[in-house]
């Protein structure tokens, strides 16, 4: 978190130095800085920022590939003259040890068209989600597990 | 060159917005319970504002607008889900029905009975 507050500074500063703000000249700025600290030596102390960083952008791209995908099946099911899906409420239990991860599961999924969080035992860590495609809940769950829960424990730990 | 490019992108991309946004008000009306209609407008219309906020950005290329594009998609992304789930939460613990195919059911049907007892609260 520290050093991508760090990363934000040098970015700034490297807006300051070309005296250009647009948005790709940030975008610019943020990988220069990057780049010169991964090459300090900032690295040997905290190697935590790099090594998740590509994690991130990982779970990024995965999530708007689902996006894409999900939204065009749920146009596709809107459009269809006759319907053949049977809609039903899965029981996802998780194992993440931290609340933020199961906030952002469960935003991901909400945002994702098809699958709606209906419910959260914040106990059990476990998500009520009604699915709009899936009729067999271990697959879902299979699913969910080996796709975006995996993404977001790398992308967290 | 450049410039025909673009004006094909921003019309793909406005067009692709607004067709989402049609089959979204339209899931409403073809969607047979609450859960489907939440997952078929919420969603849709996240994905219209997106892409015509995106559109709007690639149109103006000003850094003003583009900020403002990019602050309203990333607090799309951050309230759509949560308003979304709070009122799927409030109907399924009233227990609204739901369409699982055929017609009409409770949405408790095949998961433990234990799950909440904590009522529409």
């Amino acid at each position: 978190m520290q050093l991508f507050l760090m990363n934000i500074l040098l970015a700034i500063s490297w807006c300051a130095l070309t005296s250009d703000a647009t948005l790709d000249n940030v975008v610019v700025g943020m990988i220069i800085g990057f780049l010169a600290m991964a090459l300090s030596p900032v690295r040997k102390f905290n190697d935590g920022y790099f090594r998740r960083l590509p994690k991130v952008l990982a779970l990024i791209g995965y999530f708007l590939k689902e996006l894409l995908v999900s939204g065009l099946r749920a146009t596709w099911e809107v459009l269809a003259p006759a319907s053949h899906r049977q809609p039903c409420v899965v029981e996802v239990p998780t194992s993440y040890p931290d609340d933020n991860e199961l906030l952002l599961l469960s935003q991901l999924l909400s945002l994702t068209p098809g699958t709606l969080v209906v419910d959260i035992d914040d106990e059990n860590k476990t998500l009520y989600v009604h699915s709009m495609f899936v009729s067999d809940g271990a697959q879902f769950r299979k699913e969910l597990h080996d796709g975006l829960e995996k993404k977001i424990r790398e992308a967290f730990e | 060159m450049i410039q025909a490019i673009l004006e094909w992108a921003l019309a793909l991309l406005i067009i692709t917005g607004s067709f989402f946004g049609f089959t979204a008000a339209l899931g409403l009306v073809r969607m047979r319970d609450i859960y489907l209609r939440m997952s078929t407008s919420g969603k849709g219309a996240t994905l219209c504002c997106g892409l015509l906020l995106i559109g709007v950005a690639l149109l103006f290329q000003d850094t003003g607008v583009t900020a403002r594009a990019v602050a309203a998609i990333l607090f799309l992304l951050l309230t759509v889900p949560v308003g979304a789930h709070m009122i799927a939460r409030a109907a399924f613990r009233t227990g609204t029905p739901m369409w699982d195919g055929e017609s009409l059911s409770s949405p408790r049907k095949g998961l433990p009975e234990n799950i909440d007892k904590r009522g529409a609260d």
